[in-house]
């Protein structure tokens, strides 16, 4: 072996090692266990048992609905919002820019079960704060947590405060790396803001764009600690039961691991799915 | 009537700034109220005319939340971890980094592909093995290789350092290499320093991973010795003799470091979030 060979696998092996043993191993391990049927003590290879389960569950069937309304409703409404935000960070028009920065940046580093407590306890149903806002308003209050539309839309709108800073530093990094010139002669050409915004900007930061898309949306069907802790185990009556929640009841309160695997590849053939999807909308025409 | 481009101007700010500042107010609240409630009584926080301004209970919600949990215990515990999971995994990457930016092997393309191709894939795809096999195989549920050694798969450490180090100058490697430098050194000595701030950004972002991490923990250490904060805060929630006060005041202790953090190392912060995204 070639002197430089050994070295370059000298400074791999040890990430490697445990890259090999977390990761790529688990994943064909789950693929296996996916096909045994695990209810029992001794596991027996049933390949039909659990893909087939999976079908007719109507457990399984809610939790992937619920995912899926999430990721269509609140993923659109996040990265319209980081774009927006990201373009009025980036303007000289902005006042307060140090403290409008901080205000949408902060929520990516709130600890998820702190966000949680706290939207659990604003969202509260009796003289929680945003039902007394709202009746001091002379407005009606609503029983956030107990309706599964508003529970769903407290889930949303959550996951929008924490995540949409995120975004927003990444669609920042993009337009900062458009040429200013641009924006100059189009200037002189009297082209409005809305114009520019729509004809320059929108088709300059799709590459960005797709990529926290991308992002987005793996995270999205992942979506956990907020159904868990927020709306109490995905409630209620199962009104915000996500996938994952789903495979860790099955892996975790059931110990059926075969059918948690089943449901866990589900939820990755989707991810992998829609990645792929975007990633063809973003491809370069030719 | 046409506007001059002075008045246009004038309307386009205040149309900009009346909008992005009373959202960025309504962005904020969550914070702030999390804040002033870990300093309530619980008959402050659902009093119909609750004001938003701190109160002189803190200390009171945080005593009891420590009776409920050793909350001091658990927040080491996700300290110790946090540190030491970011410190490995940023070694460990950034070895593997500089091997695929630096060497021309057998099996580079294979090992690059393998780790862009997997990198979509969600964590619950190996949390069921996992288990199995730290829990089950091992026998290491509720110890520190539990919760350190298994995130240390993430793979984005080593796309960040190979970019970092493959735009380095290779000049300066091949002067040190005749200089009689081996390549352990010129790695350590050179490549390291010239890379800190990316090693920051790195740092930071993989000490905010470790530090908000919520199900690994959850599922694999569940002796309250060895449980992380999050979880053990996590634990409380809807649990109806433990008060909203010192909820809060345990969420506030889990936050209100990383949002000091964030003011001083915002720098470090921003770039590393938005390293992902510049090819």
């Amino acid at each position: 072996m070639p002197l430089r060979t050994r070295v370059a696998y000298f400074f791999l092996a040890p990430f490697i090692l445990i890259f090999v043993l977390f990761w790529i191993w688990p994943i064909g391990y789950s693929a296996y266990l996916s096909l045994l049927n695990t209810r029992g003590a001794v596991y027996s290879f049933n390949p039909e048992m659990n893909w087939g389960r999976l079908l007719l569950d109507p457990a399984f069937s809610n939790a992937l609905k619920n995912t899926l309304i999430f990721m269509v409703i609140q993923v659109p409404i996040m990265m319209v919002l980081a774009t927006l935000l990201a373009v009025a960070l980036n303007s000289s028009l902005l006042k307060a820019r140090g403290l409008v920065r901080f205000a949408f940046f902060a929520p990516v580093v709130v600890s998820e079960v702190a966000y949680a407590a706290i939207f659990r306890l604003m969202f509260n149903a009796d003289l929680g704060i945003v039902n007394t806002t709202l009746a001091s308003l002379g407005l009606p209050e609503v029983a956030w947590l107990s309706n599964p539309a508003s529970a769903m839309a407290v889930i949303i709108m959550a996951v929008t405060w924490r995540w949409v800073g995120y975004n927003t530093i990444i669609i920042l990094s993009g337009l900062q790396s458009i040429p200013q010139d641009i924006y100059e002669a189009a200037e002189i050409d009297g082209v409005s803001r809305i114009k520019q915004f729509l004809r320059i900007t929108v088709p300059l930061l799709k590459p960005v764009l797709i990529f926290a898309s991308v992002l987005s949306i793996i995270g999205s069907l992942q979506l956990f600690t907020e159904p868990f802790l927020i709306t109490d185990r995905g409630g209620p009556g199962g009104a915000t039961e996500t996938l994952g929640l789903f495979v860790y009841r099955q892996g975790f309160n059931q110990f059926n691991f075969g059918y948690a695997s089943a449901a866990a590849y589900a939820l990755a053939a989707l991810a992998v799915t829609f990645s792929a999807i975007n990633l063809w909308f973003g491809r370069d025409r030719p | 009537m046409r506007l001059t481009k002075q008045q246009r101007r004038r309307r386009d700010t205040w149309a900009l700034n009346l909008v992005i500042l009373p959202l960025a107010v309504v962005w904020f609240l969550p914070i702030w109220a999390m804040i002033v409630f870990a300093t309530m009584p619980d008959s402050g926080i659902f009093s119909p005319d609750v004001t938003l301004l701190p109160s002189t209970e803190l200390m009171a919600n945080v005593r009891a939340l420590e009776e409920e949990t050793s909350f001091s215990r658990t927040f080491l515990n996700s300290l110790v971890t946090a540190l030491v999971y970011a410190t490995l995994s940023v070694l460990l990457t950034s070895m593997a980094g500089w091997a695929l930016a630096s060497y021309r092997f057998a099996g580079k393309v294979a090992v690059t592909g393998i780790l862009l191709g997997t990198l979509t894939l969600p964590f619950f795809v190996v949390v069921i093995p996992q288990f199995i096999l730290v829990a089950r195989d091992f026998g290491l549920a509720n110890t520190w290789f539990a919760l350190i050694v298994p995130p240390l798969f993430n793979a984005l450490g080593v796309l960040f350092m190979q970019k970092a180090f493959s735009m380095m100058p290779n000049e300066l490697f091949d002067a040190a290499r005749v200089e009689g430098a081996n390549e352990w050194q010129i790695f350590i000595h050179i490549a390291l320093p010239l890379a800190k701030p990316m090693l920051a950004a790195l740092m930071i972002i993989l000490f905010l991973f470790s530090w908000n991490n919520y199900l690994w923990p959850l599922l694999i250490n569940t002796r309250e010795s060895m449980m992380t904060a999050p979880v053990a805060l996590g634990s409380l929630i809807g649990v109806t003799r433990v008060s909203w006060g010192s909820i809060m005041a345990g969420s506030i202790i889990l936050t209100v470091p990383m949002l000091v953090l964030f003011i001083l190392l915002q720098k470090y912060f921003v770039s590393g979030i938005a390293a992902g995204a510049v090819k």
